[in-house]
């Protein structure tokens, strides 16, 4: 009974956790812009399926695609047995499912076994990889310190959870055999079981089986507390992630439409509808924080799992300039951290100057700590982007760092008018010359030139 | 060739004070129409599209750049200005269909211009090379000049990434009866010349490579004869790659009109 009554306390805090933190974590992606996402949900589900639950960009690099699987693979099944444990903690039961399931639930039980036992070995080469090997996407300069240790935190975390599970079902089995009810008969247990604590007695066997199960649901537990904090939440948000994703051409960057207006009235084409001049504020253009980027980009940034296949890939990167588009989303999300930390405190030294006066609460809408994107990310980063569109690619989840390197820039040239002096000239023969370059031949010369030799 | 068709560059202005309308819009670009370089890249085009019949057009001076390296640099008011300029000038003519040797060109006018009011069916002239070598209207010559060079060709961001474009060019490739090398990043995995995001208009980031000289170095791991590009821009870089590796006398950057013109003696 006492234990039933720890066991529901605990099930209430890591509720109260989880409902606060992960509730604090989509307030901050609503930080974004709004931006309707919607329609094509059959083409929608189809990637989630295809790329969220079947993985399938992860495969692009096979000896990691198929470790990752692993893990992945017992995570989800164990999702099953978890369940037994909660009824099993909460009811006092001992593996409640095993009555009304008989032989299925010993293949299932069999089946995780068998995966967190390959999730183990996977475990082993990620850690011996991201310590050892010295893979040079774990070690840029934006991996060190939390980043580097939140990546090994998981793994050690991985490490103690099967550790749990064939505790648990280890000694349970030879406490089922002691007590002449046989073997459960599961895949791994059955044998290992015996090797390792054959000959204990009875009541250490029983220590040590809690210990298994309350380990198993205790690490559990504190994972899905620790999610919050931790680079590991593309576990959940990979698949709102790739539901919401682009889905239009890669190609296609998002059009301006109050520019487009204004140039088409210049021009002529459209009535001028003097709705610049009744605007009280000057439109902003691009983005230089987090409230001028789409709640689209933000959960990009909470997703990101900093694997680095991304920088990897980066042409930029990959020639040792400064730009990663790693980095990139990793400062997106820790700016957005850092105004929600000012919000949870509703720290009113952060309201706007022009609306200090009578403010009782920080809220988005009057935010200004002076600081922005641009103390994260410099225009260097910015400027070296070849908008190749490799990062897109890359990314296992969907993420798409070149969005908003490209709002970045638009805010760098359209609102501070800086960026590369080199591309003065390019813009300015663009609009004097329709070319870019001013050259002062007729644009045909080349084919004049072809019919006259 | 004494039986080369009599070369025809008609502009769309010709063809309107006729009466008539072409076939389809060559989109020369401004690589295309003043880069020395790419300039023979224009004209090898012109010369197969003269060769096989088709009855096309150039814009002349009425065309403007289509504004992608304005709009990647983030200047969008430079952008729309060129853009709906194009745009109009377009429709005024009723285009219906462009075919293009720059990626850049192509991936705006497809992808971008639609939102601005610009429809059109926008090819690239690799696809135009491979349906016309489908269709038969392109004969390569079997043991061409070609025959048992190596050819390693280099996938443009715009046309193989962005758009989804790898197979056309290779296809085309393929029918040179030379021997096609893969480099370690192809297709989907290529790497960028470094052109690209109006990078071509400054000088690189400080860092420890230019990203020509990381991408021409991968090139001649595969030891080719023959560097195939589809881009005028790829053109520069890697030329301009082979070049500072003093390669120049070695391998050629051809673009993949000009291997059609080659091996056929246009």
């Amino acid at each position: 009974m006492l234990s039933q009554i720890a066991f529901a306390s605990l099930l209430l805090i890591v509720g109260y956790i989880v409902f606060t933190k992960y509730g604090r974590i989509r307030r901050n992606i609503l930080l974004g812009k709004d931006e309707e996402i919607s329609g094509n949900t059959g083409e929608r589900l189809k990637n989630v399926a295809l790329i969220a639950l079947g993985q399938k960009k992860m495969f692009k690099r096979i000896i990691p695609g198929v470790l990752h699987f692993f893990i992945y693979a017992a995570f989800m099944i164990t999702q099953i047995e978890l369940i037994e444990i909660i009824i099993d903690g909460l009811f006092g039961q001992h593996r409640v499912f095993r009555s009304s399931l008989g032989g299925f639930y010993t293949f299932i039980i069999s089946f995780i076994e068998i995966l967190s036992l390959l999730a183990l070995i996977a475990t082993f080469i990620f850690l011996a990889r991201r310590n050892l090997l010295k893979l040079p996407r774990f070690h840029m300069d934006e991996m060190t310190g939390w980043p580097k240790l939140d990546g090994n935190l998981i793994l050690i975390g991985e490490l103690i959870l099967v550790v749990c599970i064939f505790t648990m079902n280890g000694a349970d089995e030879v406490l089922h055999r002691m007590q002449g009810a046989g073997s459960y008969g599961f895949a791994v247990s059955s044998g290992l079981g015996p090797a390792i604590f054959g000959g204990m007695s009875e009541g250490t066997l029983q220590i040590l089986e809690r210990i298994g199960w309350w380990g198993h649901i205790m690490t559990v537990f504190a994972f899905l507390a620790y999610l919050p904090f931790s680079k590991h939440l593309h576990i959940l948000l990979a698949f709102p992630n790739v539901y919401f994703k682009k889905l239009t051409s890669r190609g296609e960057m998002t059009n301006m439409p109050s520019i487009m207006n204004e140039v088409k009235s210049m021009m002529g084409l459209i009535e001028d509808t003097g709705a610049q001049d009744s605007m009280e504020e000057l439109p902003k253009f691009g983005a230089n924080d987090i409230f001028d980027l789409s709640w689209k980009n933000v959960l990009d940034a909470y997703t990101c799992t900093e694997c680095g296949r991304c920088s990897s890939v980066c042409p930029a990167n990959i020639t040792g300039k400064k730009l990663s588009p790693r980095k990139i989303m990793m400062d997106v999300r820790d700016r957005a951290e850092e105004i929600g930390t000012h919000l949870d405190k509703n720290n009113l030294e952060c309201v706007k100057a022009d609306k200090k006066e009578g403010a009782t609460k920080l809220t988005k809408e009057n935010f200004d700590d002076g600081k922005s994107l641009f103390d994260y990310i410099t225009n260097e980063e910015l400027h070296a982007c070849t908008t190749c569109n490799a990062c897109v690619e890359a990314c296992p989840v969907t993420i798409d760092p070149l969005d908003i390197i490209l709002q970045l820039r638009r805010h760098e040239i359209l609102d501070l008018a800086a960026g590369p002096a080199e591309w003065t000239p390019m813009f300015t023969a663009i609009e004097n010359n329709g070319a870019v370059w001013q050259i002062a031949d007729d644009r045909d010369k080349w084919a004049k030139d072809a019919l006259n030799s | 060739m004494s039986d080369l068709k009599q070369l025809k560059i008609d502009t769309m202005a010709d063809f309107s004070a006729r009466g008539e309308e072409p076939e389809i819009l060559f989109w020369v670009g401004c690589a295309g129409s003043f880069d020395a370089r790419a300039q023979k890249v224009s004209l090898a085009f012109v010369k197969i599209l003269n060769e096989v019949g088709i009855n096309f057009a150039i814009l002349g001076n009425e065309e403007s750049c289509t504004g992608d390296p304005a709009r990647r640099a983030g200047n969008e008011f430079v952008f729309q200005m060129t853009a709906l300029q194009n745009i109009e000038t377009l429709n005024m003519y009723k285009v219906k269909k462009i075919v293009t040797a720059c990626p850049h060109c192509f991936n705006t006018i497809k992808n971008e211009y639609p939102a601005l009011g610009g429809n059109y069916e926008v090819i690239h002239h690799t696809q135009m090379l491979q349906d016309l070598i489908d269709q038969g209207r392109i004969k390569l010559k079997e043991g061409g000049v070609f025959k048992g060079k190596r050819i390693t060709y280099h996938d443009s961001c715009y046309l193989g990434r962005v758009n989804g474009v790898y197979e056309a060019p290779r296809k085309v490739l393929e029918q040179l009866d030379a021997q096609l090398v893969e480099m370690k990043r192809c297709k989907t995995n290529g790497l960028c010349c470094g052109a690209g995001g109006a990078q071509m208009f400054k000088e690189d980031e400080s860092g420890d490579k230019r990203i020509n000289i990381e991408r021409i170095e991968e090139a001649m791991d595969v030891k080719p004869d023959i560097v195939a590009v589809n881009c005028p821009f790829c053109l520069t870089m890697m030329s301009d790659g082979v070049k500072a590796k003093e390669k120049q006398d070695d391998v050629m950057v051809l673009d993949l009109a000009e291997l059609i013109v080659q091996n056929n003696v246009l």
